[in-house]
């Protein structure tokens, strides 16, 4: 049985908890708004971007001087996973669904006998798959200094996987990362962004219309595929983003909840143990005059 | 014929415009050219330059880092990599963007590839033209 002092300092601990998830659940809220409006102000450029893409990949595409960002190596046997996560945990299992999915996917491969590599952005992506995948590791892309993550985090990110793909590091490129559908919800889904794919759905109405191609076709496509892998890398950041605050959210307001469910069930306790105390003390005494 | 066109400008970070357009004048990797409404579909890529737009409401000037224009007959999509308007523009602006091109340029130098050489150099002559255009 713990003495009361015990109880007392045990609510004064569970009660600054409280204040604690409630104050990060506050700040997760605040930012989860920021990082909803720049996935959306980013989203129009994404869709046109797609659009153009999807026109430009069907009509070059089939042909063999495609360039190989499109058509793929020729083959499919290392992969690259791109495994994004955040940078801070307590966030629900924002993380760890990501890296399992990760995980599943690489045992997979591994299990076809394709050879695995993975690049991690996000410190604990890293974390997580360092037990069983230390020896996978390509490298590391540290996020953490950077307070709002803009187009040239997503565009340097592009550029260290572009120069492995042109070192013949690999053959294709899957990144991984949760959509953010709302505050409880969050998919982790897996991209494959090399060689590229472009969705038809993502074509309008005037996707009939003929185009002139200033340069040509081709050399278009060749400029435009690499910016499409830093399009998806920073759709993929920015979902993230806003996923790791919804999940953040959603995580503390459980704690809180739980701090103060604590609280009332520590208190309850402490109100017994001090009603104990009192009757012990009165039974000592009245036996005590008793025995006079 | 309409003599106006739907224009909009975005960037990956934000959509900077979105308003009808009677002229728009982009600078394509082959050069400037004009958008007027009606214009033969065409997609170009552009190079660093200023953007004008041209409007009923008025006219305006935006400075990008290249990217890619499509062009429809009634409307103008420009996905720029990155876009500033011209009277936000400042001295350090461009002096970031020049040192980028630099870097590049260097970098581009230990290349064995003569094209990628000269497209870095491309790019920095063209940052530094901006300068000189823009008058900073």
């Amino acid at each position: 049985m713990p003495s009361l002092k015990d109880l007392k300092n045990r609510i004064e601990s569970v009660k600054s908890t409280r204040k604690i998830t409630k104050a990060m659940q506050m700040v997760a809220a605040a930012k989860l708004r920021r990082a909803q409006e720049s996935a959306e102000a980013s989203r129009p450029y994404a869709e046109r971007f797609n659009a153009v893409m999807a026109g430009l990949a069907a009509s070059v595409g089939g042909s063999d001087s495609a360039p190989k960002l499109l058509r793929g190596t020729g083959s499919d046997d290392v992969h690259l996973l791109v495994v994004m996560t955040a940078e801070r945990g307590l966030c629900g299992g924002f993380n760890s669904n990501i890296a399992k999915l990760a995980r599943v996917k690489a045992e997979e491969l591994r299990g076809k006998g394709k050879t695995v590599k993975i690049l991690t952005v996000g410190k604990k992506g890293r974390d997580a798959l360092k037990r069983d995948f230390a020896d996978l590791f390509v490298g590391h892309i540290d996020l953490s200094e950077v307070k709002r993550v803009g187009y040239t985090n997503a565009q340097d990110i592009a550029k260290d996987v572009l120069s492995r793909f042109d070192g013949a590091e690999f053959d294709v490129a899957t990144i991984f990362y949760a959509k953010f559908v709302n505050v409880v919800t969050q998919i982790p889904t897996a991209q494959q962004v090399i060689p590229a794919s472009f969705e038809d759905e993502a074509m309008g109405d005037d996707s009939d219309a003929v185009f002139d191609y200033e340069p040509s076709e081709e050399a278009i496509l060749a400029d435009l595929l690499p910016k499409g892998v830093a399009t998806a890398i920073f759709s993929a950041l920015l979902e993230n983003g806003a996923s790791e605050q919804g999940a953040r959210m959603s995580a503390m307001d459980n704690a809180t909840r739980n701090a103060g469910e604590m609280i009332d069930k520590l208190t309850i306790q402490f109100n017994r143990s001090r009603q104990a105390v009192i009757t012990n003390e009165l039974i000592e005494i009245i036996s005590g005059a008793e025995a006079l | 014929m309409a003599n106006t066109m739907q224009f909009d400008l975005v960037s990956p970070e934000r959509s900077l415009a979105s308003l009808e357009a009677s002229a728009v004048q982009l600078p394509g990797a082959d050069g400037d050219m004009t958008a007027m409404p009606d214009h033969a579909p065409t997609i170009t890529t552009l190079r660093p330059g200023i953007l004008k737009v041209e409007a009923p409401e008025g006219a305006s000037e935006y400075l990008v880092t290249g990217g890619f224009a499509q062009i429809n007959g009634d409307s103008l999509s420009v996905l720029a990599e990155k876009a500033i308007p011209v009277a936000e523009v400042t001295r350090s602006h461009l002096d970031d963007l020049i040192a980028e091109a630099r870097a590049s340029h260097e970098a581009a130098k230990e290349s064995d590839d003569q094209t990628i050489v000269d497209d870095a150099a491309k790019l920095l002559a063209d940052m530094e033209a901006l300068g000189t255009h823009m008058s900073l």
